[in-house]
């Protein structure tokens, strides 16, 4: 089995609509949407939702207020400031470490599990979907998506779907770290922007950390020539294989707009096409043909 | 040249200090406003940054420290550099009795105790210090690892604080608490969050007056825009929507602003123009005429709606 995570580094670079248009290419596969925080893909790929399965990722001081005398010792001993002037925990702030429960002479404060999201495994036209949502404010975003991953893996094992395609998080922390471990290839997508370019290298370097290969897509390549051109430079320098320049193309909105993904909304499209130039090689290097 | 520069930075300051004679108090409050956007990519540096330019004497926090960009943008002098530490454990094999309550107790599984070993995995550590504290043997003590880095600059009347998530560590938090920890509370400060909904993004806009939400008008756009706004609710920080690339997509962006009562502050049209600028790490309103006086407006209208 393989796995394929599409990551960026910087935010809002294309990588859900490359996810989507890759998920209807390969034509049955299990897709993991790993952008637990602000997941996009199922507005592209319409999943029926078959199973639903609670996320507990974090814990959660909780005082027991008839027991409590107020001595405010927990206040004083919590290394993050969650335990407020009148003696509550700020959900915002606990960190679930259970240092208060040491010091509490009362035994008053316990360590709650929290339901703090969902995961979904649906069925899309186009094999399987593996997905999530975070409740709003939560933390743990990274154990979510190793639930989602692990729950893609089983899917796929079990259905007998030779490829995994996971759309990941912006960034290079936890989330992050969590959809490219253990993957056959990261595809970065990158736009020729300053942001872009420097966003670009640490994506890079965060592969190069976990030993993943490493793939780039310079979306909307158009808005600004001269910097494409640097990335390629930068990724030829760096033995990178630039495996698409897409063009920037309004039909790309268009197509969401309309909850469809360019490659169904306009499969004739210039985008379109790259994506499915970008797929056959990158299927050839996963032997995926 | 600079000295010219400098009297025009001093008419800058005596024309605001005037204006703050003149016009009305809310203007002569001082505000923390956070810009985030649950969707990465939506403009939220470019506002953050278009805004501290116009309105001048403030301070530019950026806590996306994952991927740091405001200073591309105003290109600094860096005036100051500190790495960043984090509280690691240190097991001291020599007392440790291999008891396994450290690992019982860490709720990260940052360590795990097997026969005759114990193994620590500091990137999963938060620092609590709690196995610390629960070592019968007193084998444990302070480590620290390094995880990044704040760097301090200025630009004008303008200054700047940004942090650096090494690469390959996953906890961004203990960086943006690391770069809040600068706020200068002396003046207006504007915190650049990073994308998404979760605990970065909570320790960024924690304790700030107003949050201002970058959005696109398109169906992404709005569905995370929409899972911010639940965040805020619950955290209790007014808010308002920012709309970027206005003219793309459709109108439901502002159908859900005006079903929920969210002030629309201003719209940036989508143009060329300022696309071409981002991509060259140049602040757009510094080119293109009339947006400084629109971003300071946005501010000014935001120090009424806190000072409200």
């Amino acid at each position: 089995m393989k796995q394929i995570t599409i990551l960026s580094g910087k935010g809002g670079t294309g990588k859900t609509t490359i996810a989507a248009a890759f998920t209807i290419l390969a034509k049955r596969s299990v897709v993991a949407d790993c952008d637990v925080d602000a997941p996009d893909l199922h507005m592209l790929l319409h999943p029926e939702i078959l199973e639903e399965r609670g996320f507990r990722g974090s814990k959660m001081a909780v005082i027991d207020d008839g027991r409590c005398i107020k001595c405010g010792v927990c206040r004083e001993k919590c290394p993050f400031n969650a335990i407020t002037e009148d003696l509550k925990v700020d959900s915002f702030s606990c960190e679930g470490c259970g240092v208060c429960t040491i010091f509490c002479p009362v035994n008053a404060i316990t360590l709650t599990e929290r339901i703090s999201g969902h995961v979904y495994i649906s069925r899309i036209k186009y094999g399987f979907m593996v997905h999530a949502l975070l409740n709003p404010g939560e933390s743990n975003s990274g154990k979510l998506v190793t639930m989602v991953r692990y729950n893609a893996k089983l899917l796929a094992e079990r259905e007998g779907c030779n490829l995994i395609i996971i759309d990941g998080p912006p960034g290079i922390g936890c989330p992050v770290v969590a959809s490219v471990t253990g993957v056959d290839a990261g595809l970065v997508v990158t736009e020729p922007t300053m942001s872009g370019v420097h966003d670009l290298e640490r994506a890079l370097q965060l592969l190069r950390h976990f030993n993943v290969k490493p793939f780039v897509c310079v979306n909307m390549y158009d808005i600004n020539e001269d910097n494409a051109n640097k990335i390629s430079k930068f990724c030829e320098e760096n033995g990178v294989e630039v495996v698409g320049k897409i063009p920037f193309n309004p039909v790309v909105t268009e197509a969401m707009t309309n909850g469809k993904s360019v490659m169904e909304y306009s499969p004739e499209s210039n985008v379109s096409r790259e994506i499915a130039s970008m797929w056959d090689r990158l299927c050839k290097e996963l032997s995926l043909r | 040249m600079n000295q010219s520069l400098e009297i025009g930075l001093c008419h800058l300051g005596a024309f605001r200090s005037l204006d703050l004679n003149l016009s009305s108090e809310w203007e002569a409050i001082i505000v923390i406003v956070a810009v985030a956007s649950g969707k990465g990519g939506t403009g939220k540096t470019s506002l953050a940054v278009n805004m501290a330019i116009s309105i001048g004497n403030a301070q530019l926090l950026d806590c996306d420290v994952e991927e740091p960009n405001a200073h591309i943008f105003l290109n600094p002098k860096i005036t100051r550099q500190e790495p960043v530490y984090r509280l690691v454990p240190l097991v001291n094999e020599e007392l440790c009795n291999y008891c396994g309550k450290c690992a019982a107790f860490c709720q990260y599984n940052a360590i795990l105790a097997v026969k005759g070993k114990i193994l620590v995995f500091p990137e999963l550590c938060h620092g609590c210090g709690g196995c610390i504290l629960v070592c019968p043997k007193n084998a444990i003590g302070e480590g620290r690892r390094r995880i990044g880095v704040i760097k301090e600059g200025v630009r004008d009347n303008l200054s700047i604080v940004w942090g650096e998530l090494e690469v390959g560590e996953p906890l961004a938090v203990p960086i943006i608490r690391e770069v809040k920890r600068h706020m200068d509370r002396g003046r207006d400060v504007i915190l650049d969050a990073p994308p998404g909904t979760s605990c970065p993004v909570i320790e960024t806009v924690k304790g700030s007056d107003f949050c201002i939400l970058v959005t696109e008008p398109t169906p992404f756009g709005l569905h995370d825009l929409k899972i911010i706004v639940e965040v805020l609710d619950e955290m209790g920080i007014p808010h308002g929507v920012v709309v970027n690339r206005a003219g793309i997509g459709d109108r439901k962006v502002y159908e859900y602003c005006k079903g929920k009562g969210i002030p629309i502050l201003l719209e940036i049209p989508y143009q060329r123009r300022i696309a071409e600028l981002y991509s060259r790490g140049m602040p757009f309103s510094l080119e293109m005429p009339g947006w400084t006086d629109k971003f300071k407006k946005l501010f000014e209208d935001v120090k009424r709606l806190v000072g409200d």
